[in-house]
């Protein structure tokens, strides 16, 4: 919920208002590796942001930074104009408790590399287990919502089926629809495509591309899919060493690329087909 | 009540008696343990004969110790003490584990460890002596001592058959001077003592050797 | 063999108040097992400090003794005299439920990182994740090895008979005190308890199958009903430091 004196982010339009996301010199280490080294940006509310780089360079970090599956080093990040790594307490910003996060992160929803689907579920209790328990949704609302999303992802005849029982570009699909079961008004998509078959690469892209076309949901995208990246994102940023090397729409990033880090990468994933 | 700490004082020296003869029954128990397990490990890979053995001692492991304490007690002459029967029933009833043990140990033994030493035209006692049993037992040392542990915790079932074990001991002191509270205390007390420090032990042996 | 059909409504009597036993003593040691388990595996110190001196505690002093402190030891502490039948259940329950503990914990730090994490991200609670993801994908790991316990916690309720408890044991020590005849006395008992086990095993088996298959999978040893009728492929007794 947006607190009173902020403004309203139901109808979120691009650049207006106050951004969704923003990371405060954020620094996140483990051990002795510094993977996010003082990092500052911002998304605004219904943006579509892809996050390119080299393995290593922080992208997949800042996603689980904001899904709470790390905790942060340094620096603070808000989502929705509200403390999001930490809370307040009286005057002062402390870390946030798990209540805190619980809270927060109920606008956020996330698909992962490796789908993350409930082998003990079936697809539709995978869709519906959450919407009926997290947020309290009566039985059947959950069920017309998980068809529904299925349908949309192209698996409504496979309700029924174990997880095991469907492809992983099935399953990936699944995923989706189980993240947007839960209504998220932020998208953390984590190399959705990685771990398919290359054939099966497009089924999910199509489902993300509509995703986009027909929401107003804020996404963050960690991906190797260029073309993709092209075609639903508004902005790109070019990450190297934990910080933003350059960033950009599309078009510039892809097509006139100012920074030699960001050339060499470009060039590097595209020999490599992806 | 209160705790009458002069009697749990003047019971110990009893109770630490009673504390060796459990220590004797499990360490001589467990030898026969290790050792006819590993013969019945061996000889279940015998056609038929290993079958029937298998169903031998699966009635062994899938039926009380208690009762087989005193079965056999009672079918063997009076000359025999407790004790003997003691050892040897506990011995065979936990060889049916270790056998198990030992040949989960030996069907992770590489199948090319077998043709190599087939290869080397090794004879038989020599392919089980040097190559397979070594690599196998290395790998089930941590499961055999959690054997050792379970079998000392089994020795109370002597009582059933009158050797002076610590329970014994304990029921005897408890029924004399009506200090059962603090007698069957001990006793649990006295358990602790050993199996906390082995089972930390065993934790140990599990990673210097599993991680082979 | 007549001697052992004239009998046989005596060791009957005697093998239900075994089943009874192995019943209670089961629930007991589930309970147990899920409830020190679940803490065991938790983030916390406190509730894992908890579970440590519970598993180490029961699983440390043998079932008899724990038998006899309860029915002995109990009554002159507390003045408080538990029934004989109660106090066999209670101390192989404490007993095997230590074992069980370990197993349950074990199964559930088992549990891929992954899974915890999409529950993260379907903002689910502890609880919530416990009891809709975690315990089930758990169970199927637990199966095989509960399936020893049981095998291993019948075993052990046939001590009762030493605090006065009339089991199957029970019934064959009266019957070779009355007739002299130890073979035929102890072997009625022991085949008994064999059918029991059995029994048991099936049992269990059929719900490991279950379970893998509510998994997706195939469950070990192949799919048929025959499966379960063969072997299990290691019979080992769940020991100390596991």
């Amino acid at each position: 919920m947006p607190p009173s004196d902020a403004p309203d982010t139901e109808e979120p339009q691009a650049g207006e208002g106050q951004p969704q996301i923003v990371f405060d010199k954020v620094v996140k280490r483990f051990g002795d590796l510094t993977v996010l080294d003082h990092l500052d940006f911002s998304v605004e509310p219904g943006e579509r942001v892809t996050l390119i780089g080299p393995s290593g360079s922080g992208k997949t970090t800042i996603l689980r930074l904001l899904m709470t599956l790390e905790k942060i080093t340094e620096g603070h990040i808000q989502v929705a104009g509200e403390p999001f790594s930490h809370m307040r307490r009286g005057s002062k910003l402390v870390p946030a408790s798990e209540g805190y996060l619980r809270e927060k992160r109920k606008s956020i929803g996330m698909v992962f590399q490796q789908f993350n689907l409930f082998p003990n579920m079936s697809v539709r209790k995978n869709v519906t287990e959450a919407p009926v328990h997290v947020l309290g949704l009566p039985k059947d609302e959950a069920n017309a919502r998980a068809e529904e999303l299925l349908d949309l992802v192209g698996l409504g005849e496979k309700i029924d089926a174990h997880p095991t029982q469907l492809s992983g570009g099935q399953q990936q699909r699944v995923a989706i629809a189980r993240a947007l079961a839960m209504r998220p008004d932020i998208l953390l998509l984590d190399e959705v495509t990685s771990a398919l078959d290359p054939e099966l690469v497009a089924g999910v892209l199509d489902v993300l591309r509509q995703v986009a076309e027909t929401t107003d949901i804020t996404m963050l995208c960690v991906t190797h899919e260029m073309a993709f990246a092209r075609d639903v994102s508004h902005r790109v940023l070019m990450f190297d060493k934990g910080r933003i090397a350059e960033e950009g729409t599309p078009e510039k990033i892809f097509e006139d690329p100012e920074e030699e880090r960001t050339k060499a990468f470009l060039s590097s994933v595209l020999d490599n087909g992806h | 009540m209160t705790w009458d700490l002069q009697f749990t004082l003047d019971s110990m020296p009893t109770l630490l008696e009673g504390l060796l003869v459990t220590v004797q029954v499990t360490a001589m128990g467990y030898l026969i343990a290790l050792s006819l397990g590993l013969l019945i490990a061996i000889a279940r890979r015998v056609p038929v004969a290993g079958s029937v053995l298998h169903v031998v001692m699966e009635f062994v492991r899938t039926t009380p110790l208690v009762v087989q304490l005193v079965f056999v007690f009672f079918l063997t002459p009076p000359n025999i003490s407790g004790m003997t029967v003691g050892v040897v029933v506990i011995g065979v009833h936990y060889s049916a584990y270790t056998a198990e043990v030992y040949r989960s140990g030996i069907e992770g033994v590489a199948k090319g460890q077998w043709e190599a030493a087939r290869a080397l035209s090794l004879p038989a006692t020599r392919t089980w002596g040097a190559i397979v049993l070594p690599q196998a037992i290395r790998k089930v040392i941590p499961a055999l001592g959690n054997y050792l542990i379970s079998m000392f915790k089994d020795t109370p079932l002597l009582i059933a058959i009158g050797v002076a074990e610590l329970l014994t001991r304990a029921q005897q002191i408890g029924s004399a001077s009506f200090r059962v509270v603090e007698a069957y205390t001990m006793v649990g007390f006295l358990f602790l003592l050993v199996s906390i420090p082995s089972a930390i032990i065993i934790r140990r042996l599990e990673r210097r050797y599993a991680a082979v | 063999m007549q001697f052992l059909i004239e009998r046989l409504p005596l060791y009957l009597d005697g093998a239900w108040v075994t089943i009874q036993l192995t019943i209670g003593g089961c629930a007991l040691a589930f309970v147990l097992a899920m409830a020190f388990g679940i803490l065991g595996s938790m983030k916390h110190g406190l509730p894992r400090a908890v579970a440590t001196v519970y598993v180490e505690v029961f699983r440390g002093i043998a079932a008899l003794v724990l038998m006899f402190w309860m029915a002995y030891a109990l009554p002159l502490a507390t003045g408080f005299q538990l029934n004989d039948v109660f106090a066999a259940i209670l101390a192989v329950g404490l007993n095997v439920g230590a074992y069980g503990a370990e197993v349950v914990r074990a199964a559930i730090n088992a549990v891929p990182r992954a899974q915890i994490e999409g529950t993260v991200a379907l903002n689910m609670s502890w609880f919530q994740r416990t009891r809709l993801v975690v315990v089930p994908q758990a169970w199927a790991q637990m199966l095989p090895t509960f399936g020893n316990l049981v095998i291993e916690l019948m075993k052990a309720t046939a001590v009762a008979y030493l605090i006065g408890v009339t089991d199957l044991t029970a019934v064959a020590d009266q019957m070779r005190e009355a007739t002299g005849e130890t073979i035929v006395a102890f072997s009625g008992a022991l085949i008994l308890y064999y059918v029991i086990a059995q029994v048991l095993i099936f049992g269990m088996r059929l719900l490991e199958r279950r379970a893998n298959r509510k998994l997706g999978r195939t469950p070990p040893g192949g799919a048929g009903l025959f499966a379960l009728l063969r072997p299990p492929k290691t019979g080992t007794k769940v020991g100390v430091a596991q």
